[in-house]
């Protein structure tokens, strides 16, 4: 809407075909955000930050916060907010360390299979049973969420503390840490062009299919030509995502060592390998398409932007509110043992400090993803693109060699900044739609 | 009022109290298909609290609700729209964050053979019953806090009126709107009467009421003054009931109403 608005000349036939392809303005601006900031960084470093090892690093380094986040989006759009996730990760990365590195084999031996299952489940129940916990504290006795979750926060931090008196917890299973991405944990270029073809083929069934259900009931259809833009727009991404992880190759000696338990042959100019897409960042995907389903496509998911707009209309058109907002609880008590799986496989131990500060990353990409703090607002896919605008900050600052406390400097600035230019956005927006 | 049928609706003895303080004490009060009562008072006279234990939004204290003559448990909203009981409320109670057709559908959306929620048939349906209540209503797939309070109204009356409703209870439809939505709104009020729906009025203007009830029940602190025939008393005698809690002859006192010899 504010396309027209802001440049009536030239930018109206522009501004009128942006709006036929129905692309979400809010998420093109957050794309643009990204990418001055990774052109930025790359210029700022000589280089350094767009190589495929760096992207694919900073693919693996998103993952966590993102997974997160994409529950975060819900907590905050049902007008709560969540301080304890980075504890909750802390202990349940503790829980599931202590399960497979020793209590499991004392049992089933070191490395047995089915160790990194029992660890992995062990860790989500114990995570989604934290969050039906604070979401009963929350719905049933009426305590606010900020002060549930930060009393969270230190009880969770120091349980994790608790459980091994303040030892980390070391090596992982094997098997387990391929959830952290790595040699191991990564799919290998010939599987990740199989899931590059689930997704164009899921991009291309999703198109027709709902051009498919509005025409059976006569509403208007959007151009085919928008169709097809967006429709290749979402290819050409997943296209350029593949090219990049399929070209950063395994060190040299790794491709070789491989190839000899495997009985090849190394040809004389060396091997190329590829990493292909890292296994955590397939979770965080995989996460953040489900999150939006439930966001879309459910009645729950309904039921918590009606409550995050208006609680007391939710409440008289008979939506049950508190447990919905349970609910929402149990989800984020889940997607924070999902990300200590993430972060305890990458890590290849389990600390208790673990998932410290990782609430204010985690809430901080959720609201520069365009989740409003006064609920009712917000898309999964922000959030993870917030994840990534903030880790690529991180990374890029990293490698242009800032010391901390500049880096921390420059985040909290870019936080407060964004989420001013969304409300400036918003407002204009609004006023765009009532005139 | 004089045919066989029990009535429609049935409030006996209804009394809720906040913090000791007696909001409703006492109320009874009927309601018969194809009727509309007014219900009048001040503002914190308890019209809206009466009606809300209807609609499920309050629990009673005490008292007991008939719907055609058998008693029902009212605990909750869904229970009350499970008896065909529709509420408009004062606040319109929508969420401004959805579009029209996710509020008009919230708590009983329509769901595909998947589970999931079935968004286009939910569209297509809202843009049937808008087209009854405001034709020239285009915006279904902005936010409703885009719309204006006409359209807004349209919204919330399209949620009550599209689940078969056989009770309709509006609270101050017409406060928020102009002159011709307001008259739209009565246009809508006769055509449901017609449809054999028990419609509550709730209003504390009394020439909203008066052209549209059948009857008018009085309130006054908590207590009802009286119910008449809106045919049968004038508007300055609904005005003293109103404001003096006196019942004119034509009009059957409640236990709200002062004595005759001292008013």
């Amino acid at each position: 809407m504010t396309e027209a608005a802001a440049r009536r000349e030239p930018g109206r036939a522009f501004g009128d075909l942006f709006r036929a392809t129905e692309i979400d303005a809010r998420l093109v601006g957050m794309l643009g955000a990204l990418a001055l900031i990774w052109v930025g960084v790359d210029v700022a470093s000589g280089g350094a930050f767009l190589t495929p090892r760096n992207l694919w690093n900073l693919s693996v380094q998103t993952a966590s916060v993102a997974v997160m986040a994409a529950g975060m989006v819900l907590v905050i759009v049902a007008r709560h907010i969540d301080l304890s996730v980075g504890s909750i990760l802390g202990v349940v990365g503790m829980i599931m360390g202590v399960t497979q590195a020793e209590f499991l084999p004392r049992y089933l031996g070191y490395e047995h299979a089915l160790i990194w299952v029992v660890a992995l489940a062990v860790g989500l129940l114990v995570g989604a049973a934290i969050g039906l916990l604070h979401g009963v504290i929350v719905a049933y006795l009426g305590v606010p969420a900020f002060i549930v979750t930060l009393g969270g926060l230190l009880v969770w931090r120091g349980c994790a503390w608790w459980i091994t008196s303040g030892r980390t917890v070391a090596p992982m299973d094997d098997a387990f840490r391929r959830m952290g991405g790595g040699i191991e944990g990564s799919i290998g270029a010939g599987w990740t062009w199989i899931v590059a073809l689930a997704a164009f083929a899921a991009i291309v069934w999703r198109t027709l299919h709902a051009r498919r259900r509005r025409q059976k009931v006569g509403f208007a259809l959007r151009p085919v030509w928008a169709e097809a833009i967006v429709a290749g727009l979402a290819c050409l991404a997943v296209l350029s995502v593949v090219l990049v992880v399929n070209s950063y190759n395994l060190p040299p000696r790794v491709a070789e060592r491989l190839a000899a338990a495997r009985g090849l042959v190394v040809p004389p100019e060396g091997l190329a390998i590829a990493h292909g897409l890292a296994v955590p960042v397939l979770i965080a995907v995989g996460v953040a398409i489900v999150v939006t389903f439930l966001t879309q496509r459910t009645r729950f998911g309904r039921y918590v932007f009606a409550l995050g707009g208006n609680p007391e209309a939710a409440e008289l058109s008979g939506v049950d509110t508190r447990r919905v907002t349970v609910l929402v609880f149990v989800l984020m008590g889940t997607l924070c043992a999902v990300a200590a799986a993430i972060s305890t496989a990458r890590l290849n131990a389990a600390t208790n400090a673990q998932g410290t500060l990782d609430e204010l990353y985690v809430i901080a990409a959720t609201v520069i993803g365009g989740t409003s703090l006064g609920g009712g607002l917000g898309t999964v896919a922000g959030a993870v693109l917030g994840a990534l605008i903030m880790q690529s900050l991180q990374s890029g600052m990293v490698l242009m060699g800032l010391d901390t406390p500049l880096q921390n400097i420059v985040v909290g600035v870019v936080l407060v900044v964004a989420v001013w230019l969304d409300r400036l956005y918003r407002t204009r927006a609004l006023k765009g739609g009532a005139a | 009022m004089s045919d066989a049928r029990p009535p429609l609706v049935e409030l006996r003895g209804m009394g809720i109290s906040f913090g000791g303080v007696h909001a409703v004490d006492g109320v009874s009060l009927d309601l018969h298909g194809g009727e509309v009562v007014g219900l009048l008072g001040h503002n914190g006279a308890g019209k809206s609290t009466l009606i809300k234990m209807l609609s499920g939004a309050y629990r009673p204290d005490s008292g007991e609700i008939r719907i055609d003559g058998s008693l029902v448990a009212i605990h909750s909203p869904r229970d009350a729209r499970s008896h065909g009981i529709e509420t408009i409320y004062q606040t319109l109670a929508l969420a401004e964050n959805l579009d029209a057709a996710a509020n008009l559908f919230l708590g009983r959306e329509l769901r595909t053979i998947w589970g999931t929620l079935d968004d286009v048939a939910m569209e297509a349906e809202t843009r049937t019953v808008m087209a009854r209540l405001n034709p020239h209503f285009r915006k279904f797939k902005e936010p409703v806090r885009a719309l204006s309070g006409g359209q807004r109204q349209a919204v919330a009356i399209a949620r009550a009126i599209h689940f078969n409703a056989r009770v309709l209870i509006m609270d101050e439809p017409t406060a928020a709107l102009g002159p011709q939505e307001t008259q739209q709104v009565a246009d809508l009020i006769v055509q449901l009467k017609k449809e054999g729906i028990g419609i509550f009025l709730i209003s504390h203007d009394i020439h909203d009421v008066f052209d549209l009830a059948d009857r008018v029940a009085v309130m006054k602190n908590g207590r009802l003054v009286g119910t008449a025939p809106t045919r049968a008393v004038t508007k300055d005698e609904v005005l003293g009931m109103i404001i003096l809690g006196t019942c004119p002859a034509a009009a059957k006192p409640g236990p709200g109403a002062v004595a005759a010899d001292s008013g």
